[in-house]
């Protein structure tokens, strides 16, 4: 299968082009040079006068799994006009902020996203998760396991064995078959299993002598570093949505200084005391200490307003939500690993806590300088569906829409707000890198995320329009492996999805531990826990090293 | 010549017990160890000969009863998907993939089980746990209107009263044990204290309990048949304990008030959170009933009760659940797999489902198989065919292979049942 788009203007980052007018080649699902394609055996794609970049890749969304699922069941209401029909063989779907399985893989393909990152799943639940990936069409995946509260590397932690811990972490990636370290709440998850949480950096960890997130979270670094790892630690840290959060967040990032790591919707994590009881946005500092470091990587979880379902492996923070929202509240504890919670929840421009958040995540974006290093990301379903990415994009490229919104947003929000006098404007070329080329290379993707010769054939074009929003909700066509998925903003076809998972070499020794440890710990036998090979049929391993 | 199959999981029922040895001689089971009665049964009682397709009694090739199975499906204007509850996940995508593409009404066993439990969820939340965490922690279980004794029966060896965990090394001296049931069941002679509620009071109760918890002054002595002593001591010890476990059934899903008992009892638990840490865990009946749940939510946004008639998803208990649609005559056409309507359904419903076409997909003998127009005697997961279930608390488990009897498995026949009502 061939596939030429011809005379776009291509914005590949990775690659330095920037809108630069070219063809791109595509043979068996890779983009090739020109010469490698029989260009009358082609299918030929006009793309004169409209903007082709690769396709999206998704840094942090809980799309799938036991927490996501649970989501769904409790929103009967959510779902309800989300509602898409079967059309041929596509499959139906329903929901708004937590849709079904293919109704996600096809608003994902009708944005332009052809990979995404499921960002939190306890092991012991990961062949759940690895179900509903197979049930999710048109992307390709990979799955963050949760580890800041598991007791196995909290044990090694506290008898002062890193190197158990790094054997320990290397076989769970494979029998969970996932890609990277998650790390949740560092011992505050734990600490909720006993009615408590974590505050400080320095507090204990219940029941594990001498550990704390601290520790945790160093360990856990320089595991990942000596692992080789495709991607880096990616940490939700302590504190989220406290006021307390945007000084621990830097605390945090000064205990990891040097130490690649990246830090999810930060936005979530960057509060200070307020008046009122409202918290107070801290983005400035924040973003001053990203800044400062290059070692590290941030999404925002930028607010959309409207529905939003709240879903964590947070289980504290969970329950300070119910406490303070209200309503419908679910919690799953996790035996040895972890846990979570879900708290549906509205975001209204009129709250000055919502509407201080908004401003928060915009004020993030617009003052991390190195678009390389902050991505879109609604931490959907937390602060909105990923759906809503055309919408926040518009309020990066348009500043004169950005101030419309500001200014409907509540006014104790909008007092002393640095955000109004932020006059950046991201262009198309900085979009494509936080929306695909700086996440490919966070997460170690190297055939994602640009389109260079030997790039997998995610391509996504788009006819340039003023309204950002309306270009980036209707994508004229979208190729998976070379595949038109997409056209004009609807699904035309489904392509399976490959599920990369991470095959990271560790002493075989570790093995008789963990069977040793699981007679007590769990009540799955250790032959019945992993993931075994053949039992999810579309996963790709990735060497470490 | 014998081979022994290790750590093979049970799919008789909620718990999954997933450390049996099977023994096995050529494809015969001639020794099951750790099983619970129920499960002996399961894999002791399984009949390996061979078996073939039946087409209205008769016998018939296997792609004979696809071709008719398909025929039926493609007359009918309004099909009912049914059971799916012993069925592995890998099956019961394929029943939901079925249902979308036939515009079916599809139902699991919850609607007359635990149906009531999942709408509870919906309207009030659900704090919950895996099983281990009660295995390790529990100081305090209290077992509301079920009889884990008779329903469940390694469920307090593995995982509540007598197991021994991290917290609890000395298994039931650590726990402290409540029964509340209508009657004095075999789980209530187990207790360390039991309160027998009036028949139709637990709604009372629970709500007497919550009102105690806020510290308030429920009116009447005994409340709902229960001294009120009684009642404050539970709340005390609730307040009080380290990790406190409710397990739920039927006694509180099937009786007058329903979904209302269940909402009181899981609102008393996310109250109980304020002041100690307190989970809730439904005691789900049938091996895969949870994987039902799990997977008709994840492909339609619902867990039971759903129908594709309009080609989208829509979820109304009481008007999709399959006993109502029988009972009001609106399926000309049912799939019947992993359960036995004939037997369990109400007469109405039951007459209804030997009035229109059925196919069944059992591999051992029931009522619905005994009436079925076509019937497929596939393979029985966890013996001969393997998959993957999710235990009552919604982990994940493997299901083995221990036999090979040559017959299809449902995700076998339902896909190409699949490919054939698309042509």
């Amino acid at each position: 299968m061939m596939l030429g788009i011809l005379g776009g203007r291509v914005y590949d980052p990775r690659n330095g082009r920037d809108g630069q007018v070219a063809d791109i080649w595509v043979k068996d699902g890779r983009v090739v040079a020109a010469d490698e394609v029989d260009r009358d055996r082609a299918e030929l794609v006009d793309a004169a006068g409209l903007v082709v970049m690769p396709g999206g890749v998704e840094v942090h969304s809980h799309l799938v799994g036991a927490k996501v699922n649970a989501g769904r069941k409790l929103r009967p209401e959510d779902h309800r006009g989300h509602e898409r029909a079967r059309v041929g063989d596509l499959r139906s779907g329903a929901g708004g902020t937590v849709p079904s399985t293919y109704l996600s893989g096809y608003l994902y393909s009708e944005m332009g996203y052809t990979t995404i990152m499921e960002a939190a799943t306890a092991p012991l639940v990961a062949r759940h998760t690895h179900e509903e990936l197979e049930d999710m069409p048109n992307l390709d995946k990979g799955v963050f396991i949760t580890m800041g509260n598991n007791h196995f590397i909290m044990k090694a932690i506290s008898e002062g064995r890193p190197d158990m811990a790094r054997d320990y972490v290397a076989w769970l990636l494979k029998a969970s078959r996932g890609y990277a370290i998650k790390i949740v709440n560092p011992g505050g998850v734990e600490n909720w299993k006993w009615g408590t949480n974590v505050r400080e950096l320095d507090d204990a960890v219940i029941g594990y002598e001498g550990v704390t997130p601290r520790r945790i979270l160093e360990t856990l670094a320089r595991v990942n570093d000596e692992l080789g790892l495709p991607h880096v630690p990616h940490i939700h840290g302590i504190n989220l949505g406290r006021s307390t959060s945007a000084r621990t967040t830097v605390e945090t990032m000064r205990t990891l200084k040097g130490v690649p790591a990246h830090y999810c919707h930060l936005q979530f994590l960057s509060y200070g005391e307020g008046p009122q009881h409202i918290h107070s946005c801290e983005a400035p500092s924040v973003a001053e200490v990203v800044n400062a470091d290059p070692s590290m990587t941030v999404d925002v979880g930028q607010i959309v307003f409207g529905q939003a379902t709240t879903m964590t492996s947070d289980g504290p923070l969970q329950h300070m939500l119910h406490q303070t929202a209200g309503g419908r509240w679910m919690n799953d504890d996790v035996e040895s690993e972890s846990g979570g919670g879900i708290v549906p929840i509205v975001y209204k421009r009129t709250n000055p806590v919502n509407a201080t958040m908004w401003r928060t995540g915009l004020e993030l974006f617009l003052l991390v300088e190195d678009p390389w290093r902050v991505f879109l990301t609604t931490d959907h379903p937390n602060a909105g569906c990923f759906t809503s990415y055309p919408q926040v994009i518009k309020l990066l490229m348009d500043r004169g829409y950005r101030r419309e919104r500001f200014g409907g947003i509540h006014r104790r929000a909008r007092r002393g707000a640095l955000l109004p006098e932020l006059e950046r404007e991201y262009s198309l070329y900085e979009i494509a890198v936080i929306t695909r080329a700086g996440p490919a290379r966070a997460l170690g993707l190297d055939k994602k995320g640009h389109l260079g010769v030997g790039a997998d054939a995610d391509i996504a074009v788009y006819s340039e329009q003023e309204d950002k929003e309306a270009m980036f909700a209707r994508p004229r066509y979208v190729f998976k492996d070379g595949v038109l998925v997409a056209r004009d903003g609807a699904v035309v076809a489904e392509v399976p999805g490959r599920t990369f998972y991470v095959d990271a070499p560790y002493d075989p020794a570790i093995e008789g531990e963990i069977r040793a440890y699981f007679e007590n710990a769990y009540t799955v036998a250790y032959e019945n826990y992993a993931v075994v090979t053949g039992e999810v049929a579309h996963t790709e391993p990735v060497a470490c090293g | 010549m014998s081979t022994v199959v290790e750590h093979v999981a049970c799919p008789f029922c909620g718990c999954v017990c997933d450390d049996l040895t099977v023994e096995v001689e050529g494809a015969r089971i001639v020794k099951v160890k750790r099983a619970c009665s129920s499960g002996q049964g399961v894999f002791m009682e399984y009949d390996p000969s061979p078996r073939t397709a039946r087409v209205r009694g008769e016998e018939a090739d296997w792609d004979a009863a696809v071709a008719e199975a398909a025929a039926i499906l493609r007359e009918a204007d309004s099909p009912l998907i049914y059971g799916l509850s012993s069925a592995a996940s890998e099956a019961q995508r394929k029943a939901v993939e079925l249902a979308d593409r036939i515009g079916a009404v599809i139902d699991s066993t919850s609607s007359v089980c635990h149906g009531p439990t999942g709408l509870a969820m919906q309207a009030v939340g659900e704090p919950t746990c895996t099983l281990g965490e009660i295995r390790d922690r529990a100081d305090l279980l209290v077992f509301w209107g079920c009889n884990p004794d008779q329903s469940h029966l390694r469920h307090f060896a593995r995982y509540s009263l007598n197991a021994k965990g991290a917290l609890t090394p000395n298994g039931r001296a650590d726990r402290t044990m409540y029964v509340v049931d209508v009657r004095e069941t075999g789980t209530a002679k187990k207790a360390d204290h039991f309160l027998q509620v009036a028949p139709g009071h637990d709604f009372e109760v629970l709500t007497a309990l919550r009102l105690l918890v806020q510290g308030g002054e429920p009116e009447g002595d005994p409340i709902g048949g229960v001294p009120r002593a009684e009642l404050e001591e539970l709340v005390e010890r609730l307040k009080s304990c380290r990790y406190g476990v409710f397990f739920m059934g039927m006694g509180l899903t099937m009786t007058a008030a329903r979904q209302h008992n269940v909402a009181e009892l899981f609102t008393l638990v996310a109250e109980l959170n304020e002041f100690a840490k307190c989970s809730v865990i439904p005691m789900r009946g049938h091996g895969n009933v949870t994987g039902a749940d799990q997977v008709l939510t994840w492909t339609s946004g619902y867990p039971f009760a759903v129908s594709y008639a309009r080609g989208y998803p829509q979820f109304m208990p009481g008007e999709f659940t399959a006993v109502d649609v029988l009972v009001r005559g609106a399926a000309d056409a049912a799939v019947i797999l992993a359960s036995d309507p004939g037997a369990h359904f109400p007469r109405p419903a039951a007459a209804h489902l030997e009035a229109i076409p059925t196919i069944v997909f059992d591999h051992g003998p029931s009522v619905s198989a005994a009436h079925a127009t076509v019937l497929f005697p596939t393979a029985a997961y966890g013996v001969d065919a393997a998959g993957t279930v999710y235990r009552m608390d919604n982990v994940p488990i493997p299901l083995s292979k221990v036999i090979e009897t040559g017959r299809p498995t449902d995700e076998e026949i339902l896909g190409r049942l699949i490919e054939a009502v698309r042509t």
